[in-house]
């Protein structure tokens, strides 16, 4: 049954983003607030609103019920998560179904499956997908150690296999260093364990995050190519691409591939995202997790592929079939996204709550600004720093990252500080306009490169 | 009577977490520097310290409350 009235059950950048995709549609959108964000965008441009509760997410935007009959009681025959608070919470999920209300996601089940890294890990293995290989089991003697890391497959990761918390993990690069850490990692195991038995896992050095962004309805799925999301600090994403520039047309149709496989073994409805680590040197790529839901960088693959993936989470939760086949979603171009924060770069990124004053923005062919943000409006503190992300799309990725440059110069926000400087000063960066960049690659550069006042 | 004050808008703690004792309890001497809470600030955690001498005699805020920038928390006796 089409979607008509549908509730957004989120806040900021993402719920403005939903109430327009909604409307797009001819949908009716109601928004649902805490009492600390009833001046918030989507509160303004939603037919309606309604107050869920005090500012705290705990009694708002996490508290389940409270949103489902909130949606019930407006409405709405359709709830949308956005990202993060209950997106990908199976039991939510579940509840709003049984309310008579259509989720807009995957089933709950597919939610609990994909949420658990086991399930996850082990539903990949079934469909043919890469994982960090690993050894089975526990490995009690070096010997044994020795020969696992044979099929794993070096350089490996040594770690307890009674452990957690990353403590005691050692890399080695061959055999005899192998033969050399393992009794060392054994007697650490025993001593802070009470057991000496030990895991290895290939140490995937200077891994790249890259994600394949898939659509389904549950029969039938397709890829929207990949994202490039390394550039991280604090395992946030800042900086985000389509498509990796670091794989080759082969090694991308590969990727994606087993990513539609993926997705249809597990009969996939709606948005998803699934993550892998790529080893540059290799060419090989391993599947992480899986997150199911629609992604705040989702911006960058839209711009290559000219598909409004909101909007087709929605056509797809009302019941249609996918509208697009694979062989109608096409590349072209370049897209790159940075996070605008309300924070301060050249103060160790303190969060900077504040009244936000004039907008500067300079308005260019392939510029898009998916924004929380107006002349005037007071950024509430109890929620994360996100205000907007700015995006821009070239005919290459030289020609985006220009752009970017031009769209940063012309960014204004007048009133509080942001992490524009930080996207100007990578921007600038020789590695990462050549693309030569990693996981591990931000925080060091921070160290050695930082912000000052501007 | 001294008092110390939010230095930042965000939602109050008094307890590191939720499993230990709060920092300072009324009745408690604070000595300039002592942390007396937590604010949480778009999800990063702010101390919040006394900057000057005395005995709580009060706490003006509730556990996990909101609290605006300037917000008096704790009222001191000399």
């Amino acid at each position: 049954m089409p979607i008509k009235r549908l509730f957004v059950a989120n806040r900021g950048e993402i719920a403005v983003r939903i109430v327009k995709a909604a409307h797009a549609l001819g949908v009716e959108a109601v928004q649902a607030y805490s009492e600390a964000d009833a001046e918030m965008l989507a509160v303004r441009l939603a037919d309606d609103a309604v107050c869920v509760g005090p500012p705290q997410a705990a009694k708002s935007y996490l508290a389940g019920k409270k949103l489902i009959e909130a949606a019930k009681e407006a409405g709405c025959d359709a709830v949308h998560p956005g990202y993060g608070f209950l997106a990908e919470n199976a039991g939510f999920a579940e509840g709003v179904e049984q309310a008579g209300l259509t989720f807009i996601g995957p089933s709950a089940d597919t939610i609990r499956k994909m949420g658990d890294k086991a399930a996850a890990r082990a539903a990949a293995q079934e469909a043919g997908v890469p994982v960090v290989p690993g050894s089975e089991g526990r490995l009690a003697s070096t010997e044994a150690a020795v020969e696992a890391a044979k099929e794993v497959g070096y350089p490996v990761m040594i770690k307890a296999a009674a452990g957690g918390g990353g403590r005691g993990i050692r890399v080695a690069q061959d055999e005899a260093e192998l033969r050399r850490l393992a009794p060392q990692a054994q007697s650490e195991a025993s001593a802070a364990f009470g057991d000496g038995g030990l895991y290895l896992e290939r140490a995937i050095v200077a891994a790249r995050h890259i994600e394949v962004q898939i659509l389904g309805d549950g029969k039938r799925a397709v890829h929207c190519y990949e994202r490039e999301c390394s550039l991280q600090r604090r395992r946030q994403k800042v900086w985000e691409e389509a498509p990796a520039s670091c794989l080759d047309s082969a090694t991308r149709e590969e990727l994606c591939a087993s990513a539609v496989a993926l997705a249809e073994s597990v009969s996939y409805r709606g948005a998803g995202t699934l993550e892998y680590l790529f080893d540059e040197k290799k060419k090989e790529f391993f599947f992480i997790e899986m997150n199911t839901r629609i992604q705040v960088e989702h911006p960058v693959t839209e711009m290559v592929t000219g598909i409004d993936l909101v909007a087709e989470m929605i056509r797809v939760a009302g019941g249609e079939p996918l509208s697009l086949k694979q062989e109608d979603i096409e590349l072209s171009g370049h897209a790159i996204e940075v996070r605008i924060n309300a924070e301060d770069p050249a103060n160790g990124f303190m969060p900077f709550p504040g009244v936000i004053g004039k907008i500067g923005l300079p308005e260019f062919d392939g510029l898009r600004f998916d924004a929380m943000i107006y002349e005037g409006y007071a950024i509430p503190p109890f929620y994360d720093s996100l205000l907007g992300k700015l995006i821009v799309h070239g005919k290459d990725r030289d020609d985006a990252i220009e752009k970017l440059r031009r769209a940063l110069d012309g960014l204004s926000i007048e009133g509080i500080k942001s992490t524009s400087p930080l996207h100007k000063a990578l921007a600038k960066d020789a590695d990462v306009r050549a693309g030569k960049f990693h996981t591990q690659f931000l925080e060091p550069w921070l160290e050695a490169n930082p912000l000052t006042a501007e | 009577m001294a008092e110390i004050k939010s230095p930042i808008p965000g939602t109050f703690y008094r307890r590191p977490s939720p499993e230990e004792q709060p920092f300072k309890s009324e009745g408690d001497k604070v000595e300039v520097g002592d942390v007396i809470g937590l604010v949480e600030v778009m999800k990063s955690f702010i101390e919040v310290k006394a900057e000057s001498a005395g005995t709580v005699k009060a706490f003006k805020v509730e556990n996990e409350e909101p609290v605006s920038a300037g917000a008096v928390l704790v009222e001191l006796d000399d």
